[in-house]
Order: structure tokens, then sequence, then C-alpha cells
């Protein structure tokens, strides 16, 4: 419980201070918010986080610069393949190291796999957080598929722990290129299964559309990253706007909100822009399978990690948004300095402002518009 | 515009209160003296071809060589896709910055964790509270000098190692299973020496004394 100073209650007008989570299925997560009151209105709701607390940027200076890819996959464990490659780039990049093409390409189509999956299951469970239940099914059904084909990668089916630096650490398995490619025909003609579901249903329009709408500045000024930023109609993705890996290879485009249901920036833009991301993802990851160049996924890289003092930061995009490592080095075999920025931590920030004047139940709509994370914002 | 060049005009501007700018081994930085770091924020932000609306990462780092904190910003903007990063060292025994929270409110969270984690006092932030970690915790975990202090609450924080706790419960339900079937009356067989280890040799080596198995190391 924090220090919180709460506003007296009033208790002769209907203001009531309530508590939501930290077990509340809606909260995606172990996490809590006193909810401030006045009958179905909020007031505010402040967000009490630091449940999933497992100070893993603390253990990023006890383990050395190999030993710390594991844990990566712990910060965001819906869509560990970022924290992987973000890690990864960050320490290329301090023992200046060159990843082959293959590796760039198999991490671009393990990345855009599992960021497909991890919007289906923001879609998914957004959708039932509304109220309506069947879509989860269908994503999860989906998800499911992605679960093997990553399994057939890389023999995991949560915390990959896939990427390695300086390549990746298994090539493609046999076969495996084709069941991908047939997955992602069967996948393009789903998203269209899914407008028809769930997205233009009027009544998931009307819950949505116009609901807890942040604006081109706040976005930007409360440091949103992602489909939340690009759901306010920021014209921004990493992939794009500083290309790393494999992606000035491929083309795509970058969805923005457009103001499909009343008002750019409402919870409905930030639930569409993910759903036409994943048609995206779908299209890069089919590029670069039709593209694998031959050779080594592997470069070589000294057994003993041992950069000069010195400090980086790497940017990917993940599902979340911008995922930044800071490496800070000091010359040792263990990073001085591990810190992940990721895209939830400010997702939470803005919540307790953009909350003030909703009702209630949309405080669930922002929070799964905002694809909150528990383990991410906690670290 | 590069990095270099929003340097050069900050320095221009500020004049002593922005060091140089870092000797570029991988990403280089400035450090700008602590109570002129929002003055430079504010115009860094504000600045027509500056423009760096996106607060990006505020964090620190701690060095107890130098005896200082650093707190780290690393700004970007939208607009013109450039961007620099700063730094403010802070004294480590009573560290103290002035928030740009008023710059930024992405500011607000990431302020709020560096004075979790490192125990910063963000000056004119108007909600320091801990964010991470539960108010009464003693300390900030990722200062290089932090010591834990041995649980939370009467919550312990260490714990002997699992397997010495199942050796334990396999000791009681081997003595359970020997109270319930109590072993046959050993046959009247003649005396003979105790069950030496069948390693030992026919030369009649002497039995190894029966030592307990040492315990595994915790």
């Amino acid at each position: 419980m924090s220090k919180l100073v709460l506003r007296r209650i009033d208790r002769n007008n209907e203001e009531m201070l309530v508590n939501f989570g930290p077990q509340h299925p809606s909260t995606h997560g172990v996490l809590n918010f006193l909810v401030e009151t006045d009958g179905e209105v909020m007031r505010r709701a402040v967000p009490d986080i630091g449940y999933l607390h497992r100070s893993l940027e603390k253990i990023g200076e006890i383990v050395g610069y190999p030993g710390y890819m594991p844990y990566t996959d712990r910060i965001d464990y819906l869509a560990a393949m970022f924290a992987n490659e973000g890690y990864a780039i960050a320490v290329e990049k301090l023992i200046k190291v060159e990843v082959p093409k293959r590796a760039q390409y198999l991490r671009a189509i393990s990345c855009e796999l599992n960021r497909i999956a991890s919007h289906l299951v923001s879609i998914g469970t957004m959708a039932t957080d509304i109220g309506a239940v069947t879509p989860l099914v269908y994503a999860l059904r989906e998800r499911e598929a992605i679960n093997d084909l990553i399994e057939a990668l890389c023999g995991a089916r949560l915390t990959y722990n896939y990427h390695r630096i300086g390549g990746v650490a298994f090539d493609m398995p046999e076969g495996w290129r084709d069941k991908v490619l047939a997955f992602l025909d069967r996948f393009d003609s789903l998203l269209q299964e899914w407008d028809r579901l769930i997205t233009w249903n009027e009544i998931y329009l009307k819950r949505l559309g116009g609901v807890a709408v942040i604006t081109r500045e706040q976005a930007i000024d409360y440091g949103l990253v992602g489909p939340n930023l690009r759901g306010s109609g920021v014209d921004w993705d990493v992939r794009r706007d500083m290309p790393y890996g494999a992606y000035p290879d491929f083309k795509f485009d970058v969805p923005i909100g457009r103001g499909w249901a009343g008002t750019v920036g409402d919870a409905f833009d930030r639930y569409y822009v993910r759903v036409l991301e994943m048609a995206q993802s779908s299209r890069i990851a089919r590029q670069a399978l039709e593209h694998m160049p031959e050779g080594e996924y592997m470069a070589k890289v000294p057994r003993k990690i041992k950069p000069e003092a010195a400090e980086v930061m790497s940017r990917v995009e993940s599902a979340r948004g911008e995922m930044a490592y800071y490496l800070v080095s000091d010359g040792t075999e263990r990073a001085y300095r591990v810190r992940a920025r990721t895209g939830s931590f400010l997702a939470m920030g803005i919540i307790e402002d953009i909350s003030s004047g909703l009702m209630i139940a949309d405080l669930i709509a922002l929070i799964a518009s905002l694809d909150v994370v528990a383990p991410e914002t906690d670290r | 515009m590069t990095t270099n060049e929003i340097h050069e005009r900050l320095k221009a501007h500020f004049g002593d209160a922005v060091g140089p700018l870092s000797e570029p081994k991988v990403d280089p930085f400035v450090v700008v003296k602590g109570d002129r770091i929002v003055e430079a924020c504010r115009w860094l932000k504000e600045t027509p071809g500056v423009e760096l609306d996106f607060c990006e990462d505020l964090t620190a780092v701690d060095w107890p060589k130098r005896n200082a904190i650093e707190v780290v910003y690393h700004l970007f903007s939208y607009k013109h896709r450039h961007g620099i990063v700063l730094k403010v060292e802070a004294d480590r025994a009573q560290p103290a910055v002035p928030s740009v929270e008023g710059v930024w409110k992405a500011a607000n969270w990431m302020e709020r964790e560096v004075f979790d984690l490192f125990g910063v006092v963000f000056k004119g932030h108007p909600d320091l509270r801990r964010v991470m970690l539960p108010d009464d915790w003693v300390g900030h975990p990722l200062r290089k000098d932090y010591q834990e202090a041995g649980g939370f609450h009467g919550i312990p924080n260490l714990r002997e190692n699992p397997l010495v706790e199942l050796r334990r419960l396999d000791e009681v339900r081997l003595a359970e299973e020997a109270k319930r079937n109590p072993p046959p009356p050993p046959p009247p067989a003649p005396p003979k020496a105790p069950a030496a280890p069948a390693a030992a040799g026919p030369g009649g080596a002497p039995p190894a004394p029966s030592t307990p198995p040492a315990p595994p190391k915790a």
C-alpha cells in the first residue's frame, strides 16, 4: 500500500474508494488501482504497481553478458523475442559484432511471429474484458499455432531465449519454412474473419469509440510508444524510422489511428492499429521467408565478452512499442548497469491522468487498449 | 541536426553549465550542471529546430568510486529525428536533482522509479513516491552498495537449499515406514562381520567409516 494522499471522501455524495485488483482478471497480471469514484464515474484511478518486481535490472549487473539472455525473456513474457533481440543488439553494439544476414532474417521472422502472438492475446483479452468472450478462443487458437511454430524453431513456447549475442541459437528446422508459410496463408484470411467476428460489431464500436481519448500531444508528452502512440496518430515505427537488423530489406506499412470509431486516439484506434499491424507482421515474415539468405546463423563471438568501458542504447520495436536497452560497461565481464525501458511502464503512467471522468467500466477498456502487461511494468 | 550541432547550440546558450560532448566510444553524452537541467530541458524542448519532444528514457547509474549518481536523460525529437543524451551528476550521500516532470510528463514515473531504486530526490516532483517497492522498504536496491535487509516483515529473502528439506522429509518418511512395518526379526544366522561395502576387496580391507553424506552447499 502506498503513501498516496487520497482525497477526502465525501460520504454525503456517492463518493467511494474502490480497490480494483490486484486479483482482478482484467488487470492483465497483478496490479492494483485505487479508484476514487463518484457513483459510476471515476474521479481518478491511481495505479499501484510493483507486485511483479523481480529486480531484473539488478540481476543484469550480477550475471555476465551472455548469461542475462534468459532473464530478458522474463521482462515481457508475452513478447520475449523482442526483449531478447534488444539486449542482443545492445551487446553487439558494445562489442562491435556484425550479425550474419541469415540470423537477422531469422530474428525478424521470430519477432514478427511473436508480435502476432502477442497482439492476439492483447486483442483477444480486450474483447473478453469488454464482454465478448468468444473472440478470445479464436485468438488463442491462432496463437497456439504460432507457439507450435516457435517451439519447433527454438524449443520453447513462452520464454524463448532464442536470440544470442551475435545471432540466433538455432537455424530453422527442415520443413519449417513451408509450415510458416501455410500458417500465414491461413492467418491472413483469419484477420478478415476477425473483422467480421468482432471489430465492426456495433456494440464493440460503441463501447470503444471515443473512449479514453489520448491526443497526439499527450501521447508524445507521456512517452507512449508503439501501437499506443500510433493509435494517437503519430506516424512513428522504430522498424521503419530507425531501422535495425533486416528491416530495411522489407516493405511494410505502418498503420496509424484514423479515428475509425469517432475520435483519433480512442481505445478503438489503439485496438485496430494492432489488428492492422498483425497483417503487416505477416507480410514481413512472408518476405523474410521468401528471401531467406544462406549462410551462417551465428557470428564469431569471443567466448569471453569483455567490452571496453562505454555506454550504449539499443532500440527495437516490441509488440508493446519501443523497447530500449541502456547498457553501461566498465570494461569487465559483467555489465555495470542494465536498463530496460519498456512501453507498459509509461503506459501505466498515463492512466491516472486519463482516467478522470471515465466510467468505471471504461477503465477496463483503457487498460486493455493500452495493452499493459504487468511483468513489463514491474520488471 | 546531428548530436554535435544540438550540443553546440546548447553550449552557446548555457555556457559553462553544459559540459563537452563525451568522446564517442559508442553513444556520446553531455554532462549538464544539476541546477540548470530544467532550463536546459525546457530549452531543448521548445527551441524551434531542436524540439526534443520525447523523453525517451530517464534513469540513473551509481558510481561509488566517484561518489556520484548520474541521472541519464535520453531525449529525442519525433519531428526532426535527432536526439541527445544528457547527464546530471548528483552527490551520492544526498542525491537531489530538479525534476523535469514539468517539461515532459513521461518523466513523472521514470523519476519515481529512479527515486525508488536509487534514492535520488527529484525536487519539485508532484508525487514522489516509491513505485516498484513498498513504501517502508529500506534502502535503494540498484545502488552498488545495497545490502539486503534479510527479509521484509517476517518474509525471509533467503531459504535453504530445497534438497535439504527433501532429504529431511525422506528421513521422516522412512522412519514412519519403519514404524508401520517393523522389520522382521533377524534370522538366526551365525554372527558375522557387519556388511562391508561391496567395493571392499577380498583382502579384508577395514570397513570404511560410515560418514553421512555431506550436506549440499546452500
